[in-house]
């Protein structure tokens, strides 16, 4: 099965889909909907032509497609996919999907507008994950902004401005640095091939100069410590779809651009400054561990824990010369790559089922605080298993997605230093602790109350939304192979970049 | 005819590339006429001639006016080049809609005179003049031309004492700059003994001191015809005085006036040596960025905070000048050209969002305009983004191409600076956004359909996200304009 130019048509049949539903308009909200969800299915489904034509022997890009774009700044509409995309497309694909069920009917403001632009944002993301082009990459990255920007500021809750604004700034300021960084490539490159910038010779003051501005930017997206602040508002006042959108995918691209971006392009001074990348996940492991303890808000909590989470992503990234130094051989190296691949997918699948779970509970109790609920299991039961499942996926449980990747940074990690490793392992305590003490109290014990007493269990719509998001993470948890097989030789070749010093001779 | 006048072939092959002029200058006069003698009743057609005139004018300059090479005219009073008729035609253009857009809003503040379409005409008609300058003199009559006519035109709606007080405002600064202006020039003269600017060009390169004084005069006239700070005073009064039609009509063609000045005076008359006023432009731009960024957000006055935003603009549009680069001044060409395309849609959607009754200018006003008038308030949403500089709106190649020609220039902290302040002037557009999607309305009376005003709307956001998608019409437009390495 071979579709022409499938990569173009992944990003831009979204984005005309969510102009089509645009223009149906909310006065016809019923027909919005449907033609939202066909358009995202049929993505969904052009992932299959991608996934069965990929080939994971390799770390090449494929599915190539290039055009001329501005042929005066010597970009081009470069798109392509290697083992590190493909994943994060298919997540993407993938995750719009039970968003748009799970706000079927929940969303009656304005629901032709919501559903367009999750599309838009859907396409948006997809080209993120397939730029080949530096210019197209940051072209794509920042236009999603403006969708999120909306979702969260109309949908959103009391706080909603407060929160976007914060939001978008917070991401702008983080970009534009890394625009200049990538201008400063061009003109040494001479067009703005992300492959061009990776074999770039640069000195080591230089290279320290975009490391950071990478980091940056990718920090900030990520998000690590302590450039968070403005995920846990974000996520608290996104209504559900938004928070799922944010912590699956937009999370994601700040540990894609680390990889794609930071360390080839400068892996002299990601050698050099492994140290503070390393330090920062820690800290985002274990303080932010002990911060999500503390939280009285479920939204807040998972927002929380994704970026402890999210900081086994930047750590499994950065081990490599850890484990060269502390070995002198990279063997052991890819463990860490594979594991913060594996972890951006296992997050996107359980972070976003649970804030589906928090979104499921909020349609009928209109609170997120976690001393409104109690017993919940008892009226819910349905949901309960659902809610338990994707806690123990969150705490690490092995057969859980949430295992495969912890487990392998952590393999890493004791390769590198016993102490990273000891430190990262905390989590599998507090992660457990706070995600299992959230669901004893909203789940468990006796009913608390009235309102929770009249909760309906889970609709057909909502069962299927999470079957499917509870199927993947099973799939994923058990069965990790194919997804470790598709990056295994990209991984290796980004292993091959950063051994090599790009520093010019003389 | 040949037999009778033999030379005249020959002297309409001379004055032929200044067809704009002389079709303007024809146009103003006739159209003068038919206001006076066309009474009552036939008055209200000024309107729809000055706009069949303009179109005239622009398919003259495009047809009869190009030329293939720099052509001097008038012995060396005027030049007509590739970077001039264009220039024109954009001036042209943007008058058009200017007025095209006014209309409506005109007659319901019942200050529609043919004056009004005139006035805009002898300032269309200054703006072509100083674009197509080779000489001092010819810069200063066009500088003239250009502020008398906006002076008056500030002051158009005679009841209203902030338009008088604006206006005043405007004349007594725009007096002083120009006197500096005067002055700087006659320094110049005196230095080098000529008025063409080309020849000043050859003979600037050998300067002492009287040489930075007059450059200084003439730097501190161009900041002001700019509004870069700290010449700035008069842009917020102006453009929250005026109507708001003038208001449109002063932040956008003048603003490629602007432009010109700068591209005929210093960089091609001055240009021998940019190091007399690259670092006078330099800490206009800086100080025009961070005050004009910094101070928008305090607004709450649309056209305030638009008028602090076109002083962050201009510093953006200076930076490309200060890399004293064939490239910097091609970023300052498309910064200028996108300004005006966006400022052109951001004020006419004000203009069409004003009540009955007045203006609509307060930003409260626009609370809830996203469910009043959703068509207005995504195109104003398209608009604002552009202006900030996110992609996918043309807006962001304008401030990439300036980043990217100061960082070829070697300007990495200026770069950062740019970028900085953007981020800063991000806030104030989003929170026009924010108004309009995020806050809900209060009872206000329906908005106006004028369904010919919202298509040109329409149409002009088109362009926007359009250029955006594909700039590289424009940037190869702007790369043919300005030839050079």
């Amino acid at each position: 099965m071979h579709v022409q130019a499938l990569l173009s048509i992944l990003t831009w049949l979204p984005i005309m889909g969510g102009l089509a539903t645009l223009l149906i308009g909310d006065a016809q909200p019923r027909l919005a909907r449907w033609c939202a969800l066909a358009v995202s299915l049929i993505t969904l489904a052009l992932c299959v032509p991608l996934y069965a034509g990929f080939d994971s022997s390799t770390a090449h890009f494929q599915f190539l497609e290039r055009l001329r774009w501005i042929p005066q700044l010597h970009a081009q509409y470069a798109l392509g996919v290697d083992g590190f995309s493909l994943p994060l497309i298919m997540l993407t694909a993938f995750m719009t999907v039970p968003v748009l069920i799970a706000g079927w009917t929940v969303i009656d403001k304005r629901p032709a507008q919501y559903f367009a632009a999750f599309l838009v944002l859907e396409g948006l993301m997809i080209g993120v994950f397939c730029a080949m082009d530096a210019l197209l990459f940051y072209f794509f990255w920042e236009a999603m902004l403006i969708p999120m920007f909306l979702i969260i500021g109309i949908w959103g809750g009391p706080r909603r401005v407060y929160a976007t604004l914060k939001f978008f700034l917070y991401t702008f300021l983080g970009s534009v640095l890394m625009l200049v960084v990538l201008i400063y490539l061009y003109l040494q490159a001479g067009d703005y091939s992300i492959a061009g910038f990776q074999s770039l010779p640069l000195t080591l003051i230089e290279q320290r100069w975009i490391f950071l501005a990478f980091l940056v930017a990718f920090a900030v997206k990520v998000p690590m410590w302590p450039v968070h602040t403005w995920l846990p508002d974000a996520h608290v006042e996104a209504p559900t779809g938004g928070s799922v959108i944010l912590a699956a995918i937009m999370l994601k691209m700040g540990g894609y651009g680390l990889l794609r971006f930071s360390l080839p392009m400068t892996p002299d001074a990601s050698r050099e400054l492994d140290w503070l990348v390393i330090g920062l996940s820690l800290i985002a492991v274990v303080y932010i561990g002990f911060v999500a303890l503390a939280q009285t808000d479920m939204k807040k909590l998972i927002a929380y824990s994704s970026i402890a989470h999210m900081g086994f992503v930047t750590l499994g990234a950065f081990l490599a010369f850890g484990i060269y130094r502390a070995t002198g051989t990279l063997s052991g190296a890819i463990n860490g790559l594979d594991g913060a691949m594996v972890q951006m997918v296992s997050h996107g699948l359980i972070s976003g089922a649970l804030f589906l779970c928090i979104g499921v509970m909020y349609d009928r109790m209109h609170s997120r605080e976690i001393s409104a609920y109690g017993g919940v299991i008892n009226v819910m039961p349905r949901f309960g298993a659902f809610m338990v499942l994707f806690a123990l996926a969150n705490s690490g449980l092995p057969g859980t997605s949430g295992f495969v990747g912890e487990f392998l940074v952590i393999l890493a990690a004791f390769k590198a230093n016993f102490w990273y490793a000891f430190l990262a392992a905390t989590t599998l305590i507090l992660g457990a602790a706070y995600t299992l003490w959230l669901v004893k109290r909203v789940i468990f014990g006796p009913v608390a109350n009235g309102k929770v007493a009249a909760m309906q269990d889970l609709n057909g719509r909502e069962f299927l939304v999470l079957g499917m998001l509870g199927a993947a993470v099973m799939l994923v948890g058990l069965w990790p192979e194919p997804l470790v097989r598709i990056m295994e030789a990209t991984s290796r070749h980004l292993l091959d970049q950063i051994a090599v010093t790009k520093i010019p001779v003389g | 005819m040949s037999i009778l006048m033999p030379d005249s072939a020959m002297t309409w092959m001379m004055v032929r590339p200044a067809i704009t002029e002389i079709a303007l200058a024809s146009s103003i006069c006739l159209l003068l006429m038919f206001d006076v003698f066309a009474g009552r009743t036939w008055r209200y057609l000024t309107h729809g001639l000055t706009l069949i005139a303009l179109a005239v004018c622009a398919w003259l300059t495009l047809t009869v006016g190009a030329v293939d090479s720099r052509t001097v005219l008038f012995d060396g009073l005027y030049v007509a080049d590739k970077l001039g008729v264009f220039l024109k035609l954009c001036a042209i253009l943007a008058t058009g809609l200017c007025l095209f857009y006014s209309q409506a809003y005109l007659d319901r503040r019942r200050i529609h005179g043919g004056e009004y379409d005139i006035l805009t005409l002898t300032a269309l008609l200054g703006i072509s003049v100083l674009v197509s300058a080779n000489s001092l003199l010819t810069v200063y009559l066009g500088v003239e031309l250009l502020a008398l006519s906006l002076y008056a035109l500030v002051a158009f709606d005679r009841d209203s004492g902030v338009a008088a007080e604006a206006a005043i405002k405007y004349f007594v600064l725009g007096a002083i700059a120009s006197g500096a202006l005067l002055y700087g020039m006659s320094l110049l003269y005196g230095l080098t003994g000529t008025l063409a600017l080309d020849k000043i060009a050859t003979l600037s390169a050998a300067h002492g001191a009287g040489f930075v004084i007059a450059v200084a005069f003439i730097v501190v006239a161009v900041a002001f015809k700019f509004g870069a700070v700290p010449f700035h005073m008069w842009v917020p009064d102006v453009y929250h005085g005026a109507p708001t039609s003038v208001t449109l009509l002063i932040s956008t063609a003048p603003k490629l006036a602007s432009f010109a000045l700068v591209m005929r005076l210093l960089v091609y008359g001055l240009g021998a040596d940019p190091a007399l006023w690259v670092q006078m432009l330099s800490a206009l731009a800086v100080l025009s960025l961070l005050l004009g960024n910094i101070l928008a957000i305090a607004q709450t006055n649309i056209r305030r905070m638009l008028a602090y935003s076109a002083i962050a603009n201009v510093g953006f549009i200076l930076l490309g000048f200060i890399t004293a680069q064939t490239g910097g001044y091609r970023a300052a060409l498309t910064y200028t050209l996108v300004y005006v395309l966006t400022t052109l849609g951001s004020f006419g959607v004000v203009l069409l969002a004003a009540r009955s009754d007045g203006e609509a200018d307060d930003l409260d006003d626009y609370k809830g305009l996203g469910a009043r008038d959703p068509l207005l308030a995504l195109l104003m949403l398209g608009l604002m983004l552009s202006t900030a500089g996110v992609p996918p709106l043309v807006g962001f190649w304008a401030k990439l191409w300036i980043i990217q020609a100061l960082l070829h220039g070697g300007h990495l902290w200026l770069a950062v600076l740019a970028v900085l302040a953007s981020v800063v002037g991000a806030y104030y557009y989003l929170r026009v956004i924010w108004y309009m999607y995020f806050d809900a309305g209060r009872a206000q009376t329906p908005i106006l359909k004028q369904t010919g005003t919202r298509l040109a709307l329409a149409l002009n956001v088109a362009a926007v996200l359009l250029m955006g998608l594909l700039p590289n019409t424009l940037l190869a437009l702007c790369t043919k304009l300005i030839p050079g390495p």
